[in-house]
């Protein structure tokens, strides 16, 4: 738990000797409390206080990054229980599992797909984080030719799984100069593959059925010396692991229970899990089939619920010209959200068929929410067209609203004395329909 | 959370087989090892009076040979499990002109006599419409517990006055604001209409068109009713079938990226996702369109309610 300024005052050496930059120890004690200024800016604090110090300013939940040449991913320091009181911050990391039982050809074939796997959702390109790798056919040697074959085709982040350290010793060379996570430690195998973590400097899955199990095998790591810590609570269904995950979070974060203080990672069967998983709680998430039609929706809800909910995403206000249109071309018109902006803009940039598109600043509103708060009424819409100087730049002065602000239609010709107000449709899909049927046609 | 039963028994004054009693809860969801979770959130499966005209093709396909037929679609949608039916009535009927009041009262009777879930029936989403045909559906069905909507703060009153005076309950829905869902309540009870008769529908997005304002909202109205807000204290309803089945995604086959993977999957794993976010949020009523989702989040949900015997 933070420490407040009148404790971490108590640990410091109180002679008030301004070094630090401040008036008084006290003075310097509230800005460390804020956080403003490093612990480092006193000399002569001693080196026990320090460490209790530091170990006070740890976050609550450890920040936990897999590494591999060119990539990382991170889990972790995270702050609160529900989005809402603050936001998410590091998305769960989506691993897709291969198989060592799998014949050399599919794991290329499997790898290659989920290397090269990305998808556009409003402007950001999404990816899968990386591949997790099980020992199902308990082989050090399937193992070691598994993840050849993989890296033969991806570079991203490996988890390798195993119930025989034997395998993970196998395996582990092959990744040298990366950061991968190993497991799972349970109660019985939990000291070699802690000294193995230790030794080749990855992260270390342990798994139980409980708080308590997962606790006591978090202490007996770190006991040997690994604090990269991932927690795999086993679930006995889809209640029970909400559970375990809930009364995880909440002790790492209320309790400052440090033993539980780790990432959690689940193992999902099913689309229930997976998005039960992102919602609530996980890490890292491994899923065990790779199908575009399934990962494209799991990366949006993932994308979704970490959004910083004080922020919306926004687009730039402004003019977009899509598809090198003309002077003659039409204006469409439309809100800086991005989910807004992206869905019309990737309408008519597949359509093929040129046209302006006007971004309002609408302060990162939807359509209609911009319109129910005021944010984009006839005004405004006058405003982003002379802002971006069409009046001028316009041979032929033709204006689309969206079709859910079909009732702005009179007040935006008020507004706008020479051009032609037209009410286009109220989904973007129906944008190239629409272009068709009406715009061309007069 | 407050309990309310939909539906009515013939003992009660209905003609239901079957009732659904949702809310109760005295925790955040499913956390059984802290509180009670005495009714799992149930399924509903959205139904028409007439052929949709703007709904995505593969469930136009999937329901095909009864989709002109509200009470063979209704009958359909209880084989594949569904807790409950909602029936959305159309604004123009199969020839184009506005659907009355005869018809809809027709419409809402072949659904009755063609299963014996609870029913939820729903306006054609405009005021003056929403008014005159909820009356008279109102009043043909007098005790069977439906819940009629959808009650905005813009209009409430007659389906209020309506519901009040045979017997029903009404959905009571505002855009995702914890205090905008408490006021429209407040006027809503104000009116007389016990809070046992009003399920709350705080609106939601589609995956990847605003589920996480829908998902926080629902989270902080659960959190307010916990502490004992009593305005709060609603089951919630949300529209996720809805709102995934408008999605591009979901709606469109062809000319999309390749990414987006094999269309009706993608479409069924939208709506399964959109749902199951919310499920986890504290929906107590899913309202869906696919059977095949249905089935998913059923099993989800069955899962969610097992934990019990984990649980010391
Ligand atoms: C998410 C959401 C919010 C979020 C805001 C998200 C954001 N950044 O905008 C929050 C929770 C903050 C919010 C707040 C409010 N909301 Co709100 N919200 C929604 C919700 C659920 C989804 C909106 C959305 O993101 N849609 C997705 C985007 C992509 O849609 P879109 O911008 O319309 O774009 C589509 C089309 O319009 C078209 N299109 C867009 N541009 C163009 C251009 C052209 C030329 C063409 C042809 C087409 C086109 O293409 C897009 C895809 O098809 C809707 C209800 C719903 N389920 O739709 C209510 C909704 C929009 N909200 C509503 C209201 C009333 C409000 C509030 C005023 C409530 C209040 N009093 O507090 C506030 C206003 C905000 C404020 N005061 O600060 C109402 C509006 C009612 C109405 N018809 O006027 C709605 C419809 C809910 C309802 N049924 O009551 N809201
Ligand atoms: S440098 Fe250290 S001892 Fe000196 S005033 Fe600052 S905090 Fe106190």
């Amino acid at each position: 738990m933070a420490l407040s300024g009148i404790q971490i005052y108590k640990l410091l050496p109180q002679t008030n000797c301004k070094e630090c930059g401040f008036p008084t120890c006290l003075a310097f004690a509230m800005k460390l409390a804020a956080k403003q200024v490093e612990l480092s800016a006193c000399p002569y604090v001693s080196e026990e206080s320090k460490a209790q110090l530091e170990e006070s300013s740890a976050p609550p939940i450890r920040l936990i990054t897999l590494k591999s040449d060119g990539y990382e991913v991170k889990a972790g320091n995270e702050v609160v229980m529900y989005r809402h009181e603050k936001t998410f911050y590091n998305k769960p990391g989506l691993f897709v599992k291969i198989k060592t039982s799998a014949p050399e050809g599919d794991v290329k074939t499997l790898a290659q797909r989920i290397q090269e796997y990305r998808v556009n959702y409003v402007g950001i390109e999404l990816e899968v984080d990386g591949i997790a790798v099980e020992d199902d056919a308990n082989n050090p040697e399937r193992m070691k030719a598994t993840i050849n074959a993989v890296r033969s085709m991806s570079k991203k982040p490996l988890m390798l799984f195993s119930r025989s350290a034997s395998s993970l010793e196998a395996g582990l060379p092959q990744l040298s100069g990366e950061t991968p996570l190993i497991g799972c430690a349970d109660s019985e195998n939990w000291e070699k593959y802690a000294e193995l973590a230790k030794q080749s400097k990855t992260a270390l899955a342990v798994i139980a059925d409980s708080v308590d199990g997962l606790a006591e095998l978090t202490e007996k790591a770190k006991s040997k010396g690994v604090e990269d810590l991932v927690l795999v609570p086993e679930g006995k269904n889809l209640g029970h692991e909400l559970i375990l995950q809930t009364q995880i979070r909440r002790l790492a974060l209320k309790a400052n229970y440090r033993a539980v203080g780790y990432p959690t990672l689940v193992f999902c069967q099913n689309q229930a899990q997976m998005a039960q998983s992102i919602a609530k709680y996980a890490g890292f998430i491994v899923i065990d089939q790779f199908a575009e039609e399934l990962i494209y929706p799991l990366l949006v809800l993932r994308q979704n619920i970490y959004t910083d909910p004080q922020k919306p995403i926004q687009v730039q206000p402004g003019l977009y010209e899509i598809n090198n249109p003309q002077p003659t071309d039409p204006v469409l018109v439309t809100t800086n959200f991005s989910i807004t902006y992206f869905s019309v803009a990737n309408e008519v940039e597949g359509s093929g068929l040129p046209a302006h598109l006007l971004v309002a600043d609408a302060e990162g509103m939807s359509v209609l929410t911009a319109w129910a708060a005021g944010k984009f009424d006839a005004e405004r819409i006058a405003k982003a067209v002379k802002a971006a100087n069409l009046d001028e730049k316009m041979t032929r002065k033709r204006l689309v609203l969206p079709g859910a602000v079909a009732v702005l239609s009179g007040e935006v010709e008020a507004e706008l004395p020479g051009w032609e107000i037209r009410v286009g449709p109220r989904e973007a899909v129906d944008i190239p329909k629409f272009y068709k049927q009406v715009l061309l046609v007069n | 959370m407050r309990t309310i039963t939909l539906g009515a028994l013939p003992a009660e004054g209905g003609t239901r087989k079957r009732v659904v009693t949702v809310g109760g809860e005295t925790a955040m969801p499913f956390m059984r090892f802290e509180g009670e979770i005495p009714n799992p959130p149930v399924v509903a499966i959205e139904i028409k009076d007439r052929k949709p005209e703007d709904w995505s093709p593969l469930l136009i396909e999937t329901w095909e040979d009864v989709i002109d037929d509200p009470a063979k679609w209704a009958a359909a949608a209880e084989a594949a499990g569904a807790d409950l039916i909602v029936l959305a009535l159309s604004l123009p009927n199969r020839n184009g002109e506005p659907t009355t009041p005869d018809e809809a009262v027709a419409s809402v009777k072949a659904v009755l006599s063609a299963t014996g879930l609870p029913l939820i029936v729903f306006g054609p989403g405009q005021a003056e419409a929403d008014n005159t045909l909820l009356v008279a559906v109102s009043e043909a069905t007098k005790g069977e517990r439906l819940a009629l909507g959808i009650c905005e703060d813009k209009n409430y009153r007659t389906i209020v006055a309506t519901a009040m005076a045979n017997g029903h309950l009404v959905t009571a829905r505002t855009p995702m604001d914890v205090n905008l869902a408490k006021q429209l309540n407040i006027l809503i009870s104000d009116m007389g209409l016990p809070l046992d008769r009003i399920l709350m529908d705080p609106t939601t997005g589609a995956l990847g068109y605003g589920i996480e304002y829908g998902f926080s909202v629902m989270e902080r109205l659960r959190l307010a009713a916990l502490q004992g807000d009593k305005m709060t204290q609603l089951p919630m309803i949300v529209t996720p079938g809805f709102e995934a089945w408008k999605a591009k995604e979901s709606k469109v086959g062809e000319g999309v990226p390749k990414a987006w993977g094999d269309w009706l999957n993608r479409a069924i794993n939208w709506e399964t996702l959109t749902a199951m976010t919310l499920v986890e949020s504290g929906a107590d009523i899913v309202v869906l369109r696919h059977p095949e989702s249905l089935k998913r989040v059923k099993s989800a949900i069955d899962e969610l309610m097992a934990a019990k015997a984990f649980v010391s």
